[in-house]
């Protein structure tokens, strides 16, 4: 017994040690594995491990056409389903000069906004739970069931839906589908004041987020950290502002910028952001022109040999797509440069010296979805 | 600045590129040499500033191997594309820019990974997503994987 007393604990304090955060680790949301070196309970330095759920798909792209990658482009942002499509879409009407009907471009734009919104409650939900606040989870979860409603009418799917086609979208909006989004409309923008209510003005959480991974301008330009995450470093980097597609360069809304640069700023964007799409849907809901909801497109999409790039902002920043085609109808690569790969790599820069609750904290601000950096 | 006066300006510190047609960016081939100098200078000319790399992706042109490299001026906002090819497929090098662009770290091991090019001076050069003990590089137009690759 009195050796087991006598045992030098401050030199194991002193020690660095390692643990591994993952593969199965709720505050991962998903299947990453970070490796952590730790001194005590502060956070040296660590190494993500990605590639748990590796699916090659831009292997399996150089096998498919066109019309087929849009469905893969569903599963590498699960939650941004709607604006990877769009992005595929905007890219192949690009290359072969369509020009979508107007009525595509509302519906394609609400789609998107709605996405976004979802993504948000599902973000806000989980970064709640991860602190240890259940409810967050359920308030959440009970509001982003009926945005799915909504696309379950329409799209006849709830999560990847694969609603866009090049030169369109699958079939035209239900007939409901106004009246829907409006009841959303009027209940979220109640419900959102109960989301402040529990997490944006709690000191519990304020102290938890203020101050806690710094992350400068300089550095999120650096590193490529782009969506909120970016512009919660006071980086003015949407792409629906400086490159605007489909109706964002003719609706009115504002490009949220916070400047602390810490986890609280990155949460402050998330929840204006949602205020703004919300804007930006009720501008374009009642003011859906009529006509086709597609293009004549021909049955076999070629797109002409070159190279194309297009650029969209999905829910967790830029999204690129880069095509090689040789004049065939399947690319001859394509490659995805999708935001959470490149936000991933900022995550051990700002977390040295932190402790590792606030590692939890980091991870959740900077909303990692996994598909999206494994592909 | 404009692409006509980019590719001037451009072409002061680097004589030897040559413009590769695209509608959308202004596409330099650059000789792999010059790769890593020609980074700095973009990145710290107060004129040209591309501090913005946004996407870098290999490519198997089958005779070639290149690493195409997008750039963006948060504030000019002009764009650029930078292209480096080589013809050796058993040990493919370039150097690395992840000292200029820290985002290029990832990038460059997922290059790796995918195409087996490596990257002199790259502090972390493993594969990203793959195993260690993986064989070949399947996003080369010549991998074959009878196991997991079904052919039509």
């Amino acid at each position: 017994m009195k050796e087991i007393i006598n045992l030098p604990v401050s030199n194991i304090e002193e020690e660095e040690y390692h643990i591994n955060m993952g593969p199965q680790h709720p505050s991962t949301h998903g299947v990453l594995r970070l490796l952590v070196s730790l001194q005590g309970e502060i956070v040296k330095s660590l190494k993500p491990h990605c590639g748990y759920i590796h699916r090659g798909i831009e292997k399996m792209c150089e096998k498919d056409t066109y019309p087929q990658v849009i469905h893969l482009t569903d599963r590498i942002d699960y939650l941004s389903a709607h604006i990877n499509n769009h992005a595929v879409c905007l890219l192949v009407e690009k290359a072969l000069e369509v020009e979508v009907p107007e009525r595509v471009k509302y519906i394609r734009t609400i789609m998107d906004e709605l996405a976004r919104i979802q993504s948000h409650q599902l973000w806000w939900s989980s970064f709640g739970m991860d602190l240890g606040g259940l409810t967050c989870f359920f308030y959440g979860l009970r509001d982003r069931e009926m945005i799915l409603d909504i696309w379950e009418e329409t799209t006849g799917s709830r999560f990847l839906q694969s609603y866009n086609c090049p030169g369109g979208v699958m079939q035209d909006i239900h007939p409901n589908f106004q009246k829907k989004v409006h009841a959303f409309l009027k209940t979220f923008k109640k419900k959102i004041k109960d989301y402040d209510r529990i997490l944006s003005g709690n000191v519990i959480f304020e102290n938890r987020s203020q101050g806690v991974g710094v992350l400068s301008k300089e550095d999120a330009i650096s590193y490529g950290v782009t969506g909120p995450s970016g512009r919660g470093s006071g980086w003015s980097c949407d792409v629906r502002k400086t490159e605007p597609y489909s109706m964002y360069g003719q609706v009115q809304f504002n490009e949220v910028l916070r400047y602390e640069c810490d986890t609280y700023s990155r949460y402050m964007v998330r929840m204006q952001e949602m205020h703004e799409s919300m804007n930006i849907i009720e501008q374009l809901i009642d003011n859906i022109p009529e006509g086709d909801h597609s293009a004549k497109m021909k049955a076999v999409i070629k797109l002409p040999a070159g190279e194309y790039f297009q650029r969209v902002e999905s829910a967790r920043g830029e999204l690129g797509l880069y095509v090689v085609s040789d004049g065939n109808k399947t690319p001859y690569r394509m490659k995805f440069r999708t935001p959470s790969f490149s936000n991933l790599s900022v995550l051990d820069h700002i977390s040295r010296g932190m402790k590792i609750a606030d590692l939890v904290a980091i991870g959740a601000s900077l909303d990692l979805v996994i598909p999206d950096i494994d592909r | 600045m404009d692409n006509e006066t980019l590719k001037a300006r451009i072409l002061e510190i680097a004589p030897d590129a040559q413009q590769e047609e695209n509608k959308q960016f202004l596409t330099l081939l650059l000789p792999a040499a010059r790769l890593h100098d020609l980074a700095i200078k973009l990145k710290n000319s107060p004129d040209l500033a591309f501090d913005f790399l946004f996407c870098l992706s290999g490519v198997d042109y089958i005779k070639q191997l290149a690493v195409v490299y997008h750039l963006r001026s948060t504030q000019h906002k002009h764009a650029l594309v930078i292209k480096v090819k080589t013809d050796d497929r058993v040990n493919p090098n370039f150097d690395t820019v992840c000292d200029v662009w820290r985002t290029a770290e990832f990038h460059e091991r997922e290059t790796y990974d995918m195409f087996g090019i490596r990257f002199n001076n790259h502090p972390d050069l493993r594969r990203i997503f793959l195993e260690e003990d993986w064989k070949g590089y399947p996003l080369r137009k010549d991998y074959i994987d009878e196991v997991n690759i079904v052919e039509f």
